[in-house]
This record gives C-alpha cells, sequence and structure tokens, in this order.
C-alpha cells in the first residue's frame, strides 16, 4: 500500500476504513538465509537493504517483544554528521546522506527535519577543538561553520550569556543535523522490509545459537528452533547477553541514560542546543515538548530506568545553560540501555564463528547511525567484507592498537 | 541507590565514584606467557552481566576507600558491601590454600 494525499483524501472521505497493517505478523519458518536478532532500528534497516539490495533471499528479522520498543524508541532522535576522526565521520557522513533520502524511498513519514545542531564553546580550546572538527568535517563532505558569540546570540537569545563562570564564546554550527521522528523510523522500515518479502517475527525470544564446530547454523528460539545461513546479531543493550550464549565476551558494558521531555510549550527552540560546559542536549519535539538529556547513570545497568540523582544533575546543567527551563514542567523522563563500547565507537563486524556477525557498542549514538548501521552490516553479511564507510568497526581493534577514541577517554565506557 | 558502608553505614551513592566490574583488581602477570593477551582480555573484554553484579565503586566524598559492591543490574538492588581491601587480602589467600 502506497500512501500519497489523494490516498488519505480519499480515505477521509470513506471514513479511514480502508487502511491496512503495515507489515504481516507471520509465522517462523524452518530455516532462512539470513536471521537477523533484534527488531529495533537497525535490525529492521538491515533486513530491509539486504532485501533491497541483494533480493531474491529468505530473510527473517527475529524480535524478542514488539518492533521498535528498545532504543529506537527511547532515544532524543537526533541525527548528526558531526564526528572528527577518520573511522567515523565518513561513515555518519555516509547515514546523513540516507536519512536525506529515507522518506522518499521509504514512501514513509518520519519527519525528518534537519533544523540545524549547535554545539556550544566556552572556552578557547573547546573553540579550537571545535574548528579543527569542524575542519575534519568539511573534508569528508559533511557541513560546518563556527559562529562568535554574536552569531549564537542571534540564533538563540535566551541562553545565559551572562554566566560568568562558562562564557558562550560561540559554536560549532551543523546546518545539516536536525531531528526525525524515530518511532517512523522503525515502522518505516519495518514496512519497507516486509513489502519486500522479510519475515518480522515478533514475540520471538532467541535462546541459544546452533554452533557446530565453528559454524553457526541456526538459532533457538521460544517458537522453536530456526535454521539460517547467516544470523546477524543487532540487539544493542542486550548485546553481552546475546553474544555470551555463543560464548563470546564483549568489550562491552551495557549503561542506562535517561532521557526527559517537558509540558508542551509554544515554538521556542527551532534547533538542536549542546552545552559543552555540562552534559545536557536539547531540542523541542513538534507537539511542543522539549527533549533532553544528559550523562548515563555511570553504573551498570539493564533496568530501562535511571535514578534520581542524575535527573537533577540533568536538569541543573539544562538550567545553567537555559535559565527559562526553570519555567517548564517535566512530564516524562525514561531510561534506555547503552551498548557502551571500549573507547566510545560501535562495531559491525564478522565473528570468529563462521556464519555469525555482529552489530553494535553503538553507545549512545546508535539512532543517528540506522541507516548506514542497516546498510553496512547488510552489505557485510552480504559479502563478508565491510562496507568502505565501516571498515575500522572491527571487534579486534583493541587487540590491534585501533582504536577510535573520539573524546580520548580510553577504556572507562561510562565516559565515552 | 544507598550503598551500606562496612564502616560508615548506609551512604547516598552519590558519594561514590563507580569504576566498573570487580575483576579490574586481579591484574594479569606482566611476565606470564600470552601477557598481551592476557592484558587485552582484562582492559577490554567483560562479562556484563544482566543480574549479580561485583563491581567496584570508590568513597570519592567519603573515606577514600575502594569497596567491592555486590549489585542487581536488572533491578539496582545491593546485595552486599565489602572492603575492597579485604576482598583482595581474602583471594591469595583463598588460592594458596587451595
Amino acid at each position: 500500500m502506497r500512501y500519497s494525499a489523494l490516498r488519505l483524501i480519499k480515505e477521509s472521505l470513506t471514513g479511514h476504513k480502508g487502511w491496512q497493517p503495515q507489515w504481516r505478523d507471520p509465522a517462523p519458518q524452518a530455516a532462512y538465509d539470513y536471521v537477523i536478532i533484534g527488531g529495533g532500528g537497525h535490525g529492521l534497516a538491515t533486513a530491509y537493504y539486504l532485501a533491497r539490495q541483494f533480493g531474491g533471499q529468505r530473510i527473517a528479522v527475529l524480535e524478542k517483544g514488539w518492533i521498535g520498543g528498545g532504543n529506537v524508541g527511547r532515544n532524543t532522535t537526533i541525527i548528526r554528521s558531526n564526528y572528527m576522526l577518520d573511522g567515523n565521520e565518513p561513515f555518519y557522513e555516509f547515514s546523513m546522506k540516507l536519512w536525506e533520502g529515507l522518506e522518499q524511498e521509504l514512501n514513509y513519514n518520519a519527519m525528518v527535519s534537519q533544523r540545524g545542531i549547535l554545539n556550544l564553546v566556552h572556552t578557547d580550546a573547546q573553540r579550537d577543538a571545535a574548528r579543527r572538527r569542524g575542519n575534519a568535517m568539511i573534508l569528508n563532505g559533511s557541513d560546518a561553520e563556527l559562529l562568535d558569540t554574536g552569531g549564537v546570540r542571534a540564533m538563540y537569545p535566551f541562553l545565559n550569556f551572562k554566566d560568568a563562570r562558562f562564557p558562550i564564546k560561540g559554536g560549532l554550527l551543523h546546518r545539516r543535523g536536525g531531528t526525525v521522528r524515530h518511532d517512523a523510523v522503525a515502522w518505516g522500515y519495518a514496512r519497507g522490509a516486509d513489502m519486500r518479502g522479510v519475515d518480522i517475527i515478533q514475540n520471538c525470544e532467541v535462546t541459544g545459537f546452533h554452533i557446530e564446530g565453528s559454524t553457526c547454523l541456526g538459532v533457538e528460539t521460544t517458537r522453536g528452533f530456526i535454521g539460517a545461513k547467516k544470523v546477524g546479531v543487532s540487539v544493542a543493550g542486550s548485546s553481552s547477553r546475546v553474544m555470551a550464549m555463543a560464548g563470546m565476551r564483549l568489550p562491552i558494558e551495557s549503561h542506562v541514560l535517561q532521557a526527559f521531555v517537558s509540558e508542551g510549550l509554544k515554538p521556542f527552540i527551532p534547533g538542536v542546543i549542546t552545552y559543552g560546559a555540562g552534559h545536557f542536549y536539547c531540542s523541542q519535539s513538534d507537539k511542543g515538548g522539549l527533549v533532553f538529556g544528559g550523562d548515563l547513570d555511570m553504573y551498570n545497568s539493564y533496568a530501562q530506568r535511571g535514578n534520581l540523582p542524575v535527573v537533577e544533575d540533568v536538569v541543573e546543567s539544562g538550567m545553567s545553560l537555559i535559565p527559562a527551563l526553570g519555567r517548564a514542567r517535566l512530564l516524562r523522563g525514561w531510561g534506555g540501555i547503552m551498548d557502551m563500547s571500549m573507547d566510545g565507537s560501535p562495531f559491525i563486524d564478522k565473528t570468529h564463528i563462521e556464519g555469525l556477525y555482529f552489530n553494535g557498542g553503538w553507545c549512545y549514538g546508535g539512532f543517528k547511525a540506522t541507516p548506514a548501521a542497516g546498510y553496512c552490516f547488510a552489505h557485510l553479511l552480504k559479502t563478508d567484507r565491510p562496507h568502505e564507510t565501516a571498515t575500522a568497526y572491527r571487534l579486534d581493534r583493541f587487540l590491534t592498537g585501533h582504536m577510535i577514541d573520539e573524546k580520548g577517554q580510553g577504556a572507562q565506557p561510562n565516559l565515552h | 541507590m544507598i550503598i551500606n558502608h562496612p564502616l560508615l553505614g548506609p551512604r547516598d551513592a552519590q558519594e561514590f565514584t563507580y569504576l566498573g566490574d570487580a575483576s579490574l583488581m586481579n591484574r594479569p602477570d606482566w611476565q606470564a606467557e600470552g601477557a598481551a593477551k592476557a592484558f587485552h582480555d582484562y582492559l577490554y573484554l567483560r562479562d556484563n552481566p544482566a543480574g549479580e553484579h561485583r563491581e567496584l565503586w570508590f568513597h570519592e566524598q567519603g573515606d577514600r576507600s575502594w569497596l567491592v559492591v555486590t549489585r542487581n543490574t536488572v533491578t539496582h538492588e545491593i546485595l552486599r558491601v565489602e572492603l575492597a581491601r579485604d576482598v583482595a587480602l581474602a583471594e591469595p589467600a583463598l588460592e594458596a590454600a587451595q
């Protein structure tokens, strides 16, 4: 079923009775060419690109609960291509280009809004670092603009410019960054994959891998054994738990990250703002709520909820940047489980087990990567070679000394 | 979260900083065969369990002691708190006894 204005008019005149479910609810078959574990943004995008790029395959996505119920429904919806290092920026720029064509490609309104991201700087050293990062972005085909205090004031006059401790010295503006309606990304990819014959199997938890010798032949699930020529794991915060079933230990810790939304307000913040003196980022949704977040809770956690001290910390940071925030009431807060890697960068790689592939370690950056992660994981699954923009995301990079540590924090996952 | 400090009694977790898995106390022998691989595993690989987890907390805003806290990562319930010093001293003794 294709969506169009004509269709909408027709349906509105006939009581909206003609709409069909956007994807089927098939029973699992005995075997597939590709089984993707995890029906989140990344898993669904992987299945979609596998089916689109390399048709004629039998593909299934297995999801423990319902699709889009994990981190793709729990993030702050920001997309950006503003990384510095060579291993990262070409990949995120590729992702941004896929975002730009996503809605036309999927025939689905994902509300991709390139409203611009402004990273504020508060010291001379931060400005130098921002200039350097901006240049790296431009070299990789992205866009960056360094603003001075006046430039920031013209965009966001309500920021706290009088702060003596953290004066706003300017900001790095990435105009193509922005926000996307996160759930619609999962739904759009699910619909696109389903239309190309992918079986999306919900309420189907993987309970083990069937590994003979060093080859993965399929997965045990709560709905029986499912054979597979290749198995791709894309389960974000549950990465360590799932890969442990294949006997692997990963360079990943799971941490809880909270996010918040205020009551609906009139249009106030047109773009995305990030604070340079505290960990705080904020945008305003089309419904009017201010969507913001900050630091991890800092301890290992699989609970999809955080604790109050971090709520206080995030709101303090917010208040010191946007004093007017104090007038808004907090409507909701929630937590998601982040697969924090040892250098803050992800993995899209084969494992030492034949036929078993892994995509994870996205830290808090998984949402913006969704299209490219799906595309590159599909490429790896099909060709056994990494996509040209994802060659650095190896699982053994700590052994070979090729870490991709944007923040230079070392092997302390909660600081990335 | 409240951490029941063995010496100071119940303290707010905000007084502590978190390091990670308590296995970080068991540094590999740098002179052993395959030390490079052992250090890779020590530094970078984690069990990362959902459930009971032994982890190192530092009482930065308090008596600056290191604690080994056993905590459930699914419920955040704290099951046991020990001084890391006691754990470290007990473990070689345990190994020697075996």
